[in-house]
């Protein structure tokens, strides 16, 4: 097995996932478990070293005046007198189905039914101290956790009920939530094990948890938690989320970014009835008891903001080309992603019989979770609950107590369950306006934003600008590769192509719009740039993309996705094409200026790795005739057909992990083709999904996934790298059926030739 | 402003007391605390907060309440009936067509209007019939094949 706090000291926390580590920690001792959770035996997992360090330095203030319990918990598990199982994680369920996948392994440790397993997540007052919900981190580290609190309680159960039942330990064992003994002559339940019990039991370090090929349980397509709870309408969002006394609320915007207040009227909104009226600096927000008034409300505020000129679309690569000023949003230059130079780029050039220098960029994308973000905040004397949607409760928590001077024990962010992120609910703003409402009206307030709220004043995925300079031999042997990656990040920069002479770094810049966290981050960009430069080398030197590759990767993981999603595919060498050239705003092709013929197919291969997921995709595309609103030279891209194959070691759900390619696959296809933030001036200029469109049904492709299952690797999380091998496959595709090599993302906003 | 005093949800009549410009949705969810239905884009764009008009699929986020005063309003909270789960609802289980499940009330709403038009939709009937409801997650697929499940046409989802 590959040890996982190996993996955790490789894999950089993403510059744009953490900003600052805690301050402040709850702490728990023995009576307050008991307290909490009433009768029955209660089992802590201390964290990992390298968690530990991940929190922060020094002391971390958890662990309290309690010096037997460790500093650092990871997680509990609770056994009531009943026998059910209850497990607390800092973790959140946002559709990626982790509730799923930890409710099984610990079913699976513990060897009781999944029905009888528990997780209470993302609740600061009851579940552990978690940085947070991204990166892919649940199963590599949470998984590994869970199962060595549940074996260790498995162990000392065990232990107490050979007491009890006056039999050697050795000679029992649990099946099915029953303690049985070899001739099953005698049995207890866990119910009656714990009955009466009023135990807090830290487990050793040492516990050995059931290995892959073991597995009973997790390895095996478990339903969805609480599946039935949402096909019923059941399920509680925070947006659904409603508190006796509660008021709506709803926030005046500024004008633009960065805009400061100027004047503000508020008389004619204070003077409808019911309606609380709160400004405090630049927060201008309105609280009532219907949702209406609080929309009749602020519209009646006048406002004035004055708006400092700002960049567009437009301009936006060469400011981004620019070093940052402000050194928040990056490690500067070579930090982060980079790595220390490898060999000499002269000697790699001269060594070349080919060169090539390129450039690639990717437009801001938005998330765009189906859910907006909304918070329920309610105060009790001088304590803060809120209910919100966040990848980050604990980082929430900490936003509310500094944006409140009050210490963090007195705040509580509970998140249900999620209508997704995607790595774009990482902060607590809309949980803060409500909390401040909330203060304000002396009653608990509840803040959904709009679509165009969400859209506009959250976060994006950062836009960036890549430069690739490389050289290849007349064989195929790549000699030199030098990337430099402006603003997007350092997730995916790394290359496992074996290139002696390499440099690669990453560079700050200043954003024009706020940007943060997304699924899979830059690793999409970096792939995207990395795979289709890759694919023009192979051009360049007249070798298949497939062949080109393979010569190129010695990594075994990454040619056996490669070779699986090509063998499913049916991958035939493609053709050396030539590059389309534009005169005068005509397309050119094979000699002559020509329109594209509708019926062209292309195929293209792209692969990559990053947080322990290896993917290999293979995409077919076809180029078909406008609208009937569109010029009719205009041509459409339509990916017919995805392949694609993915190992993240030992699969622990496999109908879940293929849910989660498909996903990636479908989301993939919005930035690789059409999603693009428009921006000018400090304002969003498409805001709607009438404006800003996300794929639909419409977009689907055939999809076919390869699940390359290892169960001697441990398993690491598979919601993000799915996504990365997309949009070069589609951009190779595109290539060999036009000879167009599109080197932005989006590739066709607005189709092919328009 | 007038007024809207009565609503026939789910088999029900209602009494409210409320504008009748206000969204159907907000009416819905704030006022009869029936919350299956989701705000997703308060524009008819994404199909979260579908429901049926006398058996029609409607966005209720851009329906005014005062045009559905005599109307009979059916929500996905209707469709599991005493504790059993309607055969769309089993069959998005069974699919797993769902990661979030922000988007499921719409669809599953969405789906069964298709239905109760087509009973045997083919890919394509589905695919235009659900174009107007947006999963984010990309279930699509997966979305498709229980439709298929439910109308009869498929039995086992990868």
């Amino acid at each position: 097995m590959i040890d996982e706090h190996n993996l955790i000291d490789e894999i950089e926390v993403e510059r744009y996932e953490l900003f600052d580590a805690p301050n402040y920690n709850f702490h728990f001792d023995r009576r307050d478990f008991i307290k909490a959770f009433g009768l029955g035996i209660v089992f802590i997992v201390p964290a990992t070293r390298v968690l530990a360090q991940q929190r922060g330095q020094g002391e971390s203030g958890r662990g309290g005046p309690n010096q037997n319990l460790p500093k650092d918990i990871e997680a509990w598990i609770h056994i009531d007198e009943k026998g059910e199982v209850t497990a607390f994680t800092g973790k959140v369920e946002v559709g990626q189905n982790t509730r799923t996948t930890l409710t099984q392994s610990v079913a699976d440790e513990l060897h009781v039914p999944v029905s009888s397993v528990h997780l209470v997540m993302g609740d600061t007052d009851l579940t552990p101290f978690d940085l947070g919900t991204f990166g892919s981190r649940s199963t590599p580290t949470m998984v590994p956790q869970l199962r060595k609190a549940a074996a260790a309680a498995r162990e000392m159960l065990i232990a107490m009920a050979a007491e009890q039942l006056n039999v050697a330990p050795g000679d029992l064992r649990i099946v099915d939530a029953r303690f049985l003994n070899h001739d099953k002559s005698k049995t207890l339940t866990l119910a009656e094990v714990a009955k009466g019990r009023k135990l807090v039991k830290v487990i050793p370090d040492n516990i050995a948890i059931t290995q892959p090929k073991d597995w009973t349980i997790a390895g095996t397509s478990v339903t969805k938690v609480d599946a039935k709870s949402y096909v019923s309408g059941k399920h509680r969002y925070t947006f659904d989320v409603k508190r006796d006394g509660m008021l709506y609320g709803k926030i005046v915007r500024p004008a633009a970014f960065n805009a400061s207040l100027v004047s503000v009227d508020t008389k004619a909104a204070a003077a409808i009835p019911g309606v609380t009226v709160v400004t405090d600096g630049n927060f201008i927000g309105v609280t009532a008891p219907d949702q209406q008034t609080t929309i009749r409300a602020a519209n009646a505020i006048a406002v004035d903001w004055k708006s400092p000129g700002q960049v567009s679309n437009k301009e936006l690569f060469d400011v981004l080309r620019k070093p940052a000023t402000n050194q928040r949003g990056g490690g500067g230059e070579g930090g982060g992603g980079g790595s220390r130079p490898q060999g000499s780029m002269a000697d790699g050039l001269a060594a070349a019989d080919k060169k090539l220098e390129q450039t690639y960029t990717v437009q801001y994308i938005a998330h765009a979770p189906l859910e907006p973000r909304a918070a329920v905040a309610e105060w009790n004397g001088d304590k803060l609950t809120v209910w919100t949607g966040s990848q980050r409760p604990f980082g929430v928590r900490t936003e509310l107590a500094e944006a409140f001077h009050i210490p963090e024990d007195k705040v509580r962010v509970i998140v249900p369950d999620t209508g997704s992120g995607y790595g774009g609910k990482h902060t607590g703003e809309c949980a803060v306006e409500a909390a401040r409402l909330a203060k304000a009206a002396g009653k608990p307030v509840k803040l959904t934003w709009t679509r165009e709220e969400e859209f506009t004043w959250a976060y994006f995925r950062p836009a960036g600008v890549i430069d690739i300079k490389s050289g290849v031999k007349n064989d195929g042997t790549l000699t030199a590769w030098e990337f430099h990656n402006y603003n997007s990040g350092g997730a995916g920069i790394q290359i496992k192509y074996d290139i002696p002479n390499n440099d690669i770094r990453f560079h700050a810049s200043d954003s024009p719009l706020k940007q943060g966290s997304y699924r899979g981050l830059a690793a999409t960009a970096n792939h995207f740039a990395r795979e289709s430069h890759i694919d023009e080398l192979a051009q360049l030197v007249g070798i298949d993309p497939l062949e080109f590759r393979l010569r190129n990767i010695k990594d075994d993981r990454l040619r056996a996705v490669l070779q699986a999603a090509a063998n499913k595919f049916g991958w035939k060498p493609t053709p050396r094409v030539p590059p389309a050239t534009t005169s005068g705003g005509v397309l050119s092709r094979l000699g002559g200026p020509t329109n594209l013929p509708v019926s062209d197919r292309g195929v293209g291969i792209a692969c990559g790795f990053e947080k322990g997921g290896y993917v290999a995709t293979c995409a077919e595309i076809a180029i078909e005739p406008p609208s009937d609103k569109e010029d009719k030279t205009n041509r459409r891209v339509r990916i017919v057909r995805v392949v694609e194959a993915f190992e993240c070691g030992a699969i622990v759900n496999p109908r879940h992990l293929h849910n989660q390619i498909e996903g990636s696959i479908v989301m993939a296809i919005g930035g690789a083709l059409f999603e693009s933030i428009q921006f000018d001036d400090g304002k969003i200029l498409n805001p709607h999904f009438a404006q800003y469109r996300v794929p639909r049904f419409s977009d689907l492709p055939k999809i076919e996934i390869v699940l390359v299952d290892r169960k001697d690797i441990a398993s690491a999380g598979a919601g993000e790298t799915p996504i990365v091998g997309l949009a070069p496959a589609i951009g190779n595709a595109i290539f060999i059926a036009t000879g167009i090599r599109l080197r932005s993302l989006p590739m066709v906003p607005r189709g092919l030739t328009a | 402003m007038a007024k809207v005093t009565s609503l026939n949800v789910n088999g029900r009549k209602m009494t409210v007391d409320i504008d009748s410009s206000v969204s159907l949705l907000s009416v819905l969810r704030n006022d009869l605390d029936l919350t299956g239905s989701k705000y997703g884009c308060g524009e008819g764009q994404c199909g979260a907060c579908t429901v049926l008009i006398d058996g029609v699929a409607t966005r209720s986020c851009i329906t005014q309440v005062g045009r559905v005063g005599g109307k009979q309003i059916t929500t996905i909270e209707a469709l599991e009936k005493d504790g059993k789960l309607h055969p769309l609802q089993e069959a998005f289980i069974a699919a797993d067509a769902m990661q979030c499940a922000y988007c499921t009330s719409g669809m599953i709403m969405s789906a069964s209007a298709l239905l109760a038009k087509n009973a045997k939709p083919s890919r394509a009937e589905i695919i235009t019939g659900m174009n107007g409801n947006i999963c984010r997650c990309g279930t699509y697929e997966r979305i498709v094949q229980a439709i298929q499940i439910a109308s009869g046409q498929a039995k086992e989802v990868a």
